[in-house]
C-alpha cells in the first residue's frame, strides 16, 4: 500500500559524541502516509526523526554518516540551505512551545520568517491554518490574545497549526501528544489522519495503541537499531523480528 | 503524654525563641533607622538651600550666584552618552556569548572576566581612562572621555544582566523558531529578545544607577568645568563644544562644593537631587521591569 517514496535512509549512522546513536538506518518513507516510530526510550526513534530536519544539526557534538533523502536530494547535502528544509519538513514537538506572543502572531510567525508581508494574505494564512488543525472555531474571537492562555491540548494543535502555516510537505511529530490527556490526545490524532490526505507525517510515538489506530507504516528501533520496518497491520499482528513481538506483546520496554 | 499537642515548647525553646526574634527585629529596626536618619538629614539640610535658581542656572561669581544647571545636564548628557555605546556593545556582546559562541571553556573564562570587572574598584577603571582616552587618544579632561570610561565600567554589568536574562529564554521557543524554517538570527531577534527585554531595560537602568553614583572615574576623565556648553552656529558646534570640554557631573560637583569650597550648603542640596534621581531610577527600573514582563 506504500505510494511514493519521499524520504530515504539509506545506512544512516549518528554519533553523539561517542555514543553510537543510529546504526545503519535504512528505510523508505511513503508520501501522503503516516509512519510511526516506535521503540523504548533511548532507542534512536526520536534521534532519527531530528536528523529530517535536521534539529540534531543543534546539538555540540554530534556526527553522521550515510545518505538521507528528502525527494531525491541529499538532506546533508553540502548546499542545503537548513532554513528551506525546515520549511519544507515542519516540526511538531513534545512539549507544546508557543511563542509568547497572540494566537495570531504566533500563526504568522512562520509565513513572515519566509517574506509574507501583506495583511490579507496573513489573515488568510492563519484562518486556513487554524482550520487545518481543527482548533478555528475555538479561538477565532481571541486571535489577538496571548497564545500562552490556552490549555495544554489547545497550544499542542496550535503549535501544529503553525507547523501547518509556512506549508510544509512533512509533518514531523515526536510524542506530541505525550503530555496530553486522552480527549485532547484523540483530537490531535484524528488531525492526524485528516493532514495525510495532503501531508506526509512522520511520528514518534511511546504509545502502540496509537501507533496501531493512526499509523499506514510502523518502524520499530532498538539500541540505535531499525529492527523492523513495515505495514502496520502486519508488523504488530505479525512481526517477523522475535525482538518486535517482544516489544509489542509487552515483554520489554 | 506520646504525642501531646498541647504542651507547647519547652521554657528553654521558648526563650530562645525570644531571644532571636528580638535581635532580628532590633537588627531591621536598626537599619530601617540609619535609612531614615540619613534621607531625613540629606533632606533637612538639602532642601532650604534649594531653589529654582540654584537648580537651573549657571554659577557666577559676578552675580552671586549658586547653579547646578551644568552638573545636570552633564549627568544626563554622560548618560546618554555612554547608553549610545553601551546598549550595542553591551547586548550585543551577550548576545555573541550566549547564542554564538561555541567554545564553552572559552565563554566560562569570560564569564568570569566580566563577572570579576564588575566588581573592580572604579578608580582604576579612572586611571585606565585617563591614559587610554584622556591621553593616549588625545581627547583629554572632556565629557566625552569620561562616557567612553563608563563605558568601560559599565559593560560588564550589562553583559552579566543581559546574559542571565537570555538565558532565562526557554530553548524550546528557540527550537520552535527554527523548526520552522528561521535563520539563527532573526530567531533571536523575534523571540529571543523580545523574550528577555526586560532584563535588558533592568540591566540598563542598572548602570544608569552607577553613572549617576559615580564619581572617581568622572573627576579623573571628565573633569570639574562648571560651566554651560556654548552653543556656537550650529548643532555640530554645540556638540564639539559639549563634548571637548570637561564637566562636572553632580556627584562631581558635590565633591566639589564640600571638599574645595567646604560649601555644605549647597553640597546638601545636590545631594537632595542626587538622591530624587536615584529614587526615580529605581523606580522607573521597577515599572519598567513590570510593565515589560506583562506583555
Amino acid at each position: 500500500m506504500s505510494g511514493n517514496t519521499i524520504i530515504e535512509a539509506k545506512g544512516l549512522e549518528l554519533w553523539y559524541g561517542d555514543n553510537h546513536a543510529l546504526k545503519g538506518v535504512s528505510l523508505e518513507i511513503p508520501e501522503n502516509r503516516i509512519t510511526a516510530l516506535i521503540g523504548p526510550s533511548g532507542c534512536g526513534k526520536s534521534t532519527f526523526l531530528k536528523t529530517l530536519n535536521r534539529m540534531n544539526d543543534l546539538v555540540p557534538g554530534v556526527r553522521i554518516e550515510g545518505q538521507l533523502l528528502y525527494n531525491g536530494e541529499d538532506i546533508y547535502g553540502p548546499d542545503v540551505d537548513v532554513t528551506r528544509l525546515r520549511k519544507q519538513i515542519g516540526m511538531v514537538f513534545q512539549k507544546a512551545n508557543p511563542f509568547p506572543m497572540s494566537i495570531y502572531d504566533n500563526i504568522a510567525y512562520g509565513p513572515r520568517t519566509h517574506g509574507v508581508r501583506s495583511r490579507a494574505k496573513l489573515d488568510d494564512i492563519v484562518e486556513r491554518s487554524l482550520r487545518d488543525a481543527a482548533i478555528w472555531d475555538e479561538v477565532k474571537d481571541r486571535l489577538n490574545k496571548s497564545a500562552l492562555g490556552l490549555s495544554g491540548g489547545q497550544q499542542q494543535r496550535l503549535c501544529i497549526a503553525r507547523a501547518l502555516a509556512v506549508e510544509p510537505d512533512v509533518l514531523l511529530m515526536d510524542e506530541s501528544t505525550s503530555a496530553l490527556d486522552p480527549i485532547s490526545t484523540g483530537k490531535i490524532e484524528e488531525l492526524a489522519l485528516e493532514l495525510k490526505n495532503r501531508y506526509t507525517v512522520v511520528m514518534v510515538t511511546h504509545n502502540m495503541q496509537q501507533a496501531v489506530r493512526v499509523s499506514d507504516m510502523t518502524a520499530f528501533f532498538l539500541l540505535g537499531e531499525l529492527v523492523e520496518f513495515g505495514d502496520t497491520e502486519r508488523l504488530f499482528s505479525h512481526p517477523r523480528d522475535k525482538r518486535t513481538e517482544d516489544y509489542i506483546t509487552g515483554r520489554f520496554g | 503524654m506520646k504525642g501531646s499537642i498541647t504542651k507547647g515548647l519547652s521554657p528553654r525553646r521558648r526563650a530562645y525563641d525570644i531571644t532571636m526574634r528580638t535581635l532580628l527585629y532590633a537588627a531591621a529596626a536598626l537599619i530601617c533607622a540609619l535609612l531614615v536618619f540619613l534621607i531625613g538629614y540629606i533632606l533637612y539640610r538639602g532642601i532650604p538651600h534649594l531653589s529654582w535658581q540654584f537648580l537651573t542656572s549657571e554659577e557666577s561669581v559676578i552675580k552671586d550666584i549658586e547653579g547646578i544647571l551644568p552638573a545636570i545636564l552633564n549627568t544626563v548628557y554622560v548618560i546618554i552618552a555612554t547608553l549610545i555605546f553601551i546598549l550595542p556593545l553591551g547586548v550585543g556582546s551577550a548576545i555573541y556569548l550566549t547564542e554564538y559562541a561555541s567554545n564553552k571553556r572559552v565563554v566560562a573564562a569570560i564569564e568570569f572576566a566580566t563577572e570579576t570587572l564588575s566588581g573592580m574598584p572604579s578608580i582604576i577603571f579612572a586611571l585606565v581612562g585617563v591614559i587610554v582616552f584622556c591621553e593616549f587618544c588625545g581627547l583629554g579632561q572632556s565629557l566625552i572621555a569620561g562616557a567612553f570610561s563608563l563605558v568601560m565600567m559599565t559593560l560588564p554589568t550589562v553583559i552579566r544582566t543581559t546574559q542571565e536574562s537570555l538565558k532565562t529564554v526557554p530553548l524550546s521557543y528557540r527550537e520552535g523558531s527554527l523548526a520552522l524554517g528561521s535563520g539563527k538570527w532573526h530567531m533571536i531577534r523575534t523571540v529571543v529578545l523580545p523574550s528577555s527585554v526586560d532584563g535588558i531595560v533592568t540591566g540598563c537602568i542598572l548602570a544608569v544607577g552607577r553613572i549617576v553614583g559615580e564619581s572617581a572615574v568622572l573627576m579623573f576623565t571628565a573633569g570639574m568645568g562648571m560651566r554651560l556648553a556654548k552653543y556656537g552656529d550650529s548643532v555640530g558646534e554645540f556638540f564639539r563644544n559639549l563634548f571637548d570640554s570637561s564637566g562636572a557631573t553632580l556627584t562631581v560637583a558635590l565633591y566639589h562644593y564640600a571638599k574645595e569650597r567646604a560649601d555644605f550648603d549647597s553640597a546638601f542640596a545636590v545631594a537632595v537631587v542626587l538622591l530624587v534621581i536615584a529614587f526615580g531610577i529605581n523606580l522607573a527600573a521597577k515599572f519598567a521591569g513590570r510593565k515589560l514582563k506583562k506583555r
